[in-house]
């Protein structure tokens, strides 16, 4: 007999009360002093997360606390629409108030490389390291996130942007990945625990920047500075990433969570 | 010879802190123009235009024609001293406190005989030179030095009362990601400073000259951000009540006016930068500077705001950076209001063009950080109010002083651009 989708949603409300399915927390905390990317200084740049209170208890607001805060749409933990790369620019749905919300309830693929990214700060994740995932995992599913685990969400201060006079560096996909995952596989969209998609030399790949170039020109969407990454199965998560619904936004900071199988029944 | 100050010793927990009392304040509105040049640094007197008679004290009339036309004039600073006391009582509560207390009486080689503070080193019925400072009422006065240089004359107790020599205090420079910053650390290091508190903001990126500036003796590296008020509440709530200095070097540069951007983006973090960074400042440190004005030996004694010379009149070519430094110049002066009577001075750095990456394009004569922070440790030790740094701004001043509208006109004019 097939469980209907009634019982389904009833099956997963049970296991998430009894420990059957776990929320991981995949989201850093918006901090001040969280690093942001560096673009050369005569460009626009992303705004760090600020506060400003407004009233804590006192002749302000007596009895409540509250805050303002301010930040740029990829600041912290963040969602890259279409619309944020130009390669995106005229596409439908680009923008993350007009996404179809189906795209952010989605399962997710880990493809572990800290050990290659521990190795080398510049390791680009080629197509051949996928397809050795793929050998052991399945092929990647249509309509899943693609989530590239380097732990480089364990770095702290100057070691996470990793800038020399050179630039950054830090891992990330090649151009043949993402084109791999686009045209054999057909992905929602492509994670990283690093402050962008691309790798900290992504400039100098062909194209420049080939995750934002590629993914958004095909309408897919990005995840940056995740965390915990470590902590998920190589599948079987289901991604929940729903970006503020900021108006003709390009992206947004948001709340990043996992849902694993875990010990309970 | 001045006995040479010696380092406080740490501070007693169980005495209060005591509290700034002061000098005799009130003045009638003439006589501030003696106060305006005393903050420069500059020794003038009325001088009739009609009958070119020198006056002091200030005065509405010529004493000897009756001619209302008295102007402020730069004067010969030689004089001789012709009579002195030491006060060994007062009624007044400042001078109570700090009995025994040398005045005199000194006949000006500009002709005439004024009462001024007498520096310990000189000697009766010598030369002397005069100069004109700011007290802790921030009012106008006049002080006796040796004609010559004596050793350790900085450390006279009186003339200390009228400086803000970084010798054994404590300062804070708030962006030392900059040259500016590592130098005025360096400068303020020499001067005999006991910490420079380094700010450096965004410790995630790389900065030149790191290296050097942590080992700069005495300086200590504290993480503050000025568009992060939780970062400056925080540095304050370790070290607001050991700052005696605060330099604020930080600046926010961008060239363009209104026209030649397409956002406020830009603008707004000239305006966190060079605007809400001093508030930010002054809410979490202004508070425990004004209680410390009379707190010993390291009292706290001057902040020091840095803005370009075009914070004065607006430079198109830096028109929206010029605006937000104007911001921040009229704060200054709403600061220096609400630390009246505190002992603790507002010093207004005015800079001509810094040799910066953001100033590259423009001509030299520029300002090198070195000259900066000589100009400003310098100024403290003097004691002024009021620094002028590099040919441009000099230049400048000289001219906005004979007419503020004219320098805006020209600045403003085809040529300006």
């Amino acid at each position: 007999m097939s469980t209907t989708n009634a019982e389904l949603l009833g099956g997963l409300a049970a296991a998430l009360g009894n420990g059957g399915i776990r929320i991981v927390d995949l989201t850093h905390t918006l901090d001040p002093d969280f690093p942001v990317i560096i673009l050369p200084p005569e460009f626009g740049q992303c705004a760090r997360f600020r506060v400003e209170e407004v009233s804590r208890y006192d002749h302000r607001g007596p009895g409540w606390y509250w805050r303002n805060f301010s930040c740029g749409e990829h600041t912290g933990t963040h969602f890259d629409a279409p619309v944020h790369w130009v390669s995106g620019k005229d596409l439908p749905n680009a923008t993350v108030d007009s996404i179809p919300a189906e795209a952010f309830v989605r399962p997710a693929c880990v493809i572990d490389c800290s050990n290659e990214a521990a190795a080398d700060e510049d390791f680009l994740m080629t197509p051949e390291v996928v397809q050795a995932w793929e050998a052991t995992h399945g092929d990647i599913p249509d309509g899943a996130w693609v989530l590239m685990r380097t732990d480089w969400s364990r770095r702290t201060g100057g070691e996470y942007l990793n800038m020399r006079e050179d630039g950054a560096h830090s891992p990330g996909p090649a151009s043949e990945t993402i084109e791999y995952l686009l045209e054999k596989r057909n992905i929602v969209g492509f994670g990283t625990e690093t402050v962008g998609t691309d790798a900290g030399q992504a400039a100098h790949l062909s194209p420049p920047y080939p995750a934002h170039f590629l993914l958004h020109g095909a309408g897919k969407y990005g995840l940056q500075c995740l965390a915990n990454l470590d902590q998920l199965p190589p599948t079987g998560a289901m991604l929940i990433c729903p970006p503020l619904k900021i108006k003709h936004g390009s992206g947004s900071p948001l709340r990043v969570l996992a849902m694993v199988a875990g010990d309970g029944q | 010879m001045t006995e040479p100050l010696k380092k406080p010793p740490r501070k007693d927990p169980q005495k209060r802190t005591v509290s700034p009392t002061l000098p005799p304040a009130s003045r009638s509105r003439k006589a501030l123009g003696f106060l305006v040049a005393a903050a420069e640094g500059r020794f003038a007197l009325q001088q009739c235009d009609d009958c070119q008679t020198v006056c002091h004290p200030p005065r509405e009339a010529c004493p000897k024609c009756l001619s209302m036309d008295l102007v402020w004039r730069d004067m010969p600073t030689g004089g001789e001293l012709i009579a002195e006391t030491m006060i060994r009582t007062s009624t007044n509560t400042y001078f109570r406190e700090r009995t025994p207390w040398r005045t005199g009486t000194v006949k000006l080689d500009a002709g005439v005989t004024v009462m001024a503070h007498i520096h310990g080193d000189v000697k009766q019925g010598a030369r002397v030179r005069m100069i004109a400072r700011t007290d802790k009422s921030g009012k106008g006065v006049m002080m006796a030095l040796p004609e010559q240089e004596t050793d350790k004359m900085a450390d006279d107790r009186q003339l200390r009362e009228l400086t803000c020599d970084p010798k054994h205090r404590r300062v804070l420079v708030t962006d030392c990601r900059t040259a500016s910053g590592q130098a005025l650390a360096k400068a303020l290091s020499e001067a005999g400073a006991s910490i420079v508190f380094a700010g450096i903001s965004e410790a995630w990126r790389p900065y030149q000259g790191a290296a050097s500036l942590t080992a700069v003796p005495n300086v200590e590296i504290v993480p503050l951000d000025l568009t992060d008020t939780t970062s400056v509440k925080e540095l304050a709530g370790e070290i607001g009540g050991k700052v005696d200095i605060l330099v604020n070097n930080a600046e926010y540069v961008r060239p363009g006016g209104a026209l030649d951007r397409d956002d406020v983006v830009t603008a707004r973090d000239e305006m966190e930068v060079n605007y809400f960074g001093p508030l930010r400042l002054m809410q979490a440190f202004g508070a425990a500077m004004r209680s410390r004005g009379a707190d010993g030996v390291n009292s706290a004694c001057a902040w020091v705001q840095i803005s370009s010379v075009y914070a004065l009149a607006n430079w198109p070519v830096f028109g929206c950076t010029s605006a937000s430094q104007a911001a921040a110049v009229s704060l200054g002066q709403s600061l220096r209001g609400e630390l009246a009577g505190s002992g603790v001075k507002v010093v207004n750095v005015f800079s001509g063009p810094l040799e910066e990456d953001w100033r590259q394009p423009l001509p030299p004569p520029k300002v090198t950080p070195q000259v900066l922070a000589r100009n400003i440790v310098g100024g403290l030790q003097q004691g002024l109010e009021e620094i002028v740094v590099g040919d441009v701004a000099k230049d400048f001043m000289r001219r906005f002083r004979e007419d503020p509208r004219v320098v805006e006109r020209e600045l403003t004019g085809i040529e300006g651009i």
